[in-house]
C-alpha cells in the first residue's frame, strides 16, 4: 500500500513570524492558526477528528495532544505528538495521510504554535549524551553543527562563500513580493552576506535564519473528501523520511544528508523524478542547508551545488523557482512553524493562491524539513488539483 | 543564534555524567581517552553506552585509544552558543575522527585557529577546566 494521492491538503494558515510575541501563550498561538486554518478549509471544529501536535506548548510538559484538544474543544479520534525538529511539519503531513488511510479518523489537524520573548530565554536542563559530551567543549546550539557541515562541504568540494551567500541574497530577493516576511522591502546582495558579521566559521550572521515566534497549521483529510471542498485539494502524492542521528559525532556522514534517501523515497511513491518538479519549498534554516537539499534531491551532482546556486534563477519566472516566500532566511523562524511555513507557501502556489508572488502554472512541488544537525529529514512531493 | 549578552554573571553548565559513563570521566581526569570495545563483535563506539550500537550486545568493556586521529570538521567560533564561552573566544570546535574509527566532539588548542584545516592530524591534549573540575579532552595540531 502507498498514500500516494490517497489524503490532500485542504486548509492552511500561517501567522506572519515576529521577532517577539508579548502576553501571547502557546495555546493561544495554536487557537488563533487552527482558527485560520479551518476558516480557510471550510470546515467545522466538528468535522475534525484527528489532532497532530508539537512536543513545545510552552505550558505543559506531558498530556499534550490533550490539552491542545481541550483547549481548542476536539474530542479527536486520534491525538499524537511529531518531534522532528525543523521537520516537524511535513513529518506531520505525512503521519495524517497514513492515519487517515488506515481508517483511524478522517481528517486531521496538523498545529504548531511557538511563542517567543527574547528577554526570558529559558535553557532546557538536559542530561542527554550532547550535555554531557558536546556542550563542555563549548559547542551549544545548532550554528556550530552547521558551520562544521559548511566547512567540510567546502575542504570536500571548494564551495565558496560567495556560492552559499546566494542562497540568504536570491531568496531575499523574492520575499520582495512576500510583505508578510520580517525582511520585506531589505534587499541584499552577496557583499552584504560576506561582510556580515562572521558567527562561526565559515558561517556568516545573514546565512542564519533570524529566530521568531508565530504559528502554522495544516488540514489533511481523504481525497475522497477533499473533492467537495471549496478550495481546490493539494494532494500528498510522495513522503518520506530519515532520523539517523541527534549528536553531528554521530552522523553517517556530513556532506550527503537523510534527506537523500527521504527524498529518493518520496519520489518512488510519487512515481516521479527531479525533472517532474516544478519549485522547491525546501527547509532553509542555513544557506549551507539548501545547498546539500539540491544535491540530495538531484538537481546538480554531489558537491557541484556551489556553482549551481550562483547561477540557478530562484525567482518566480525561473523553471524551478525556489522558496517564493523567501524561505525563513527571509521571512523569519518561527521555531517549529518556521519549517510548516513551507508546505503553507507550497500549498498557496499550488492553489494559485499565492498573490503577486505566484509561480505560473505550478503543479508538483517538492517540500523538505530538516530537523537537528540535519539529522531528522521529511520530504513531501504535493501536487494540484490537476495531477 | 543568540546575541551576545554580558557574560560575566553567567556560568557554564557545569559536569554531568552517569553511573555507565563515570570509568570515563575518571580515566579522562588521567589524561586517557577510553573507547567502548563490544566483547561479542568487537565494534568500537563512542560515546560510552549501556549496549553496542551494532549487535545491541550488553557485553561491553573499555579500550583506551591510541589518543590519535584528524580533524573530521571543524569551526572557528566568533559568537558561541552559550554565552559562558565568550571570554574564550575564538575557539575552534572539531570533530576529530580517531584512527579507531569513532568520532568525537572536541576542540583543538595550542594552534592559532586560522592553522586547522579538515585531514589535519591530531594528537590528544586534555586540558583541565578548574571551575567545573572536568578534564576536557582536547587534541592539538601534529607538526
Amino acid at each position: 500500500m502507498t498514500l500516494r494521492q490517497r489524503c490532500a491538503v485542504v486548509g492552511v494558515a500561517e501567522i506572519p513570524p515576529t521577532r517577539s510575541t508579548p502576553g501571547v501563550t502557546t495555546l493561544e498561538m495554536i487557537a488563533r492558526v487552527s482558527r485560520m486554518a479551518l476558516k480557510d478549509s471550510g470546515l467545522a471544529p466538528s468535522d475534525i477528528d484527528g489532532l497532530i501536535v508539537g512536543p513545545q506548548v510552552g505550558e505543559t510538559p506531558q498530556h499534550v495532544p490533550a490539552t491542545v484538544a481541550e483547549y481548542l474543544g476536539l474530542q479527536p479520534r486520534f491525538a499524537d505528538i511529531v518531534d522532528l525538529g525543523g521537520a516537524t511539519g511535513a513529518g506531520m503531513v505525512w503521519r495524517a495521510a497514513a492515519a487517515i488511510s488506515a481508517g483511524m479518523c478522517e481528517t486531521v489537524l496538523c498545529v504548531l504554535g511557538n511563542t517567543r520573548d527574547p528577554g526570558s530565554a529559558t535553557r532546557s536542563p538536559n542530561r542527554n549524551p550532547i550535555r554531557e559530551f558536546d556542550v563542555p567543549y563549548g559547542a551549544s546550539g545548532a550554528n556550530q553543527a552547521y558551520a562544521m557541515i559548511a566547512q567540510r562541504h567546502m575542504a570536500e568540494f571548494g564551495t565558496t562563500p560567495q556560492q552559499l551567500a546566494q542562497v540568504p541574497v536570491k531568496q531575499r530577493a523574492n520575499a520582495m513580493l512576500n510583505p508578510a516576511a520580517v525582511f520585506h522591502g531589505k534587499p541584499i546582495a552577496t557583499d552584504d552576506v560576506l561582510n556580515s558579521p562572521m558567527v562561526m566559521s565559515p558561517l556568516r550572521l545573514l546565512e542564519i535564519v533570524m529566530p521568531c515566534g508565530g504559528g502554522a497549521a495544516v488540514i489533511v483529510t481523504s481525497s475522497d473528501r477533499a473533492k467537495d471542498m471549496e478550495k481546490a485539494p493539494v494532494y500528498v502524492l510522495g513522503a518520506g523520511e530519515r532520523v539517523t542521528h541527534r549528536a553531528l559525532s554521530q552522523a553517517p556522514g556530513l556532506t550527503t544528508s537523510p534527506l537523500a534517501p527521504a527524498i529518493s523515497d518520496a519520489y518512488s511513491m510519487a512515481g516521479i523524478g527531479p525533472a517532474d518538479i516544478g519549485f522547491l519549498s525546501i527547509y532553509d534554516c542555513y544557506s549551507i542547508v539548501v545547498a546539500i537539499t539540491v544535491e540530495d534531491a538531484g538537481f546538480c551532482a554531489k558537491g557541484e551545488s556551489g556553482a549551481w546556486l550562483e547561477a540557478h534563477d530562484f525567482s518566480i519566472h525561473s523553471q524551478l523557482p525556489i522558496n517564493p516566500h523567501g524561505g525563513q532566511l527571509a521571512s523569519g523562524q518561527a521555531d517549529l512553524a518556521g519549517g510548516m511555513g513551507h508546505i503553507v507557501e507550497a500549498v498557496r502556489q499550488l492553489r494559485a493562491e499565492a498573490g503577486e508572488r505566484q509561480i505560473p502554472d505550478p503543479d508538483i512541488a517538492l517540500v523538505t524539513g530538516n530537523g537537528a544537525t540535519m539529522s531528522e529529514e521529511v520530504a513531501l512531493v504535493l501536487g494540484g488539483a490537476n495531477t | 543564534m543568540k546575541t551576545p549578552t554580558d557574560t560575566r554573571l553567567i556560568p557554564k553548565p557545569g559536569f554531568v555524567f552517569t553511573s555507565r559513563s563515570s570509568p570515563y570521566w575518571q580515566r579522562a581526569s588521567e589524561g586517557e581517552l577510553l573507547l567502548q570495545r563490544c566483547r561479542d563483535c568487537g565494534h568500537l563506539q563512542h560515546y560510552p553506552r549501556s549496549l553496542c550500537v551494532r549487535c545491541w550486545s550488553h557485553d561491553l568493556d573499555w579500550q583506551q585509544a591510541a589518543g590519535t586521529g584528524t580533524v573530521w570538521t571543524y569551526t572557528v567560533v566568533a559568537i558561541p552558543g552559550h554565552p559562558a564561552w565568550g571570554p574564550h573566544v575564538p575557539y575552534v570546535l572539531a570533530l576529530v575522527e580517531l584512527d579507531e574509527g569513532p568520532r568525537l566532539m572536541t576542540n583543538i588548542v595550542d594552534c592559532p585557529p586560522d592553522t586547522v584545516y579538515c585531514g589535519q592530524a591530531v594528537r590528544l591534549l586534555p586540558g583541565r577546566d578548574e571551575t567545573d573540575n572536568q578534564t576536557l579532552l582536547q587534541f592539538t595540531l601534529i607538526h
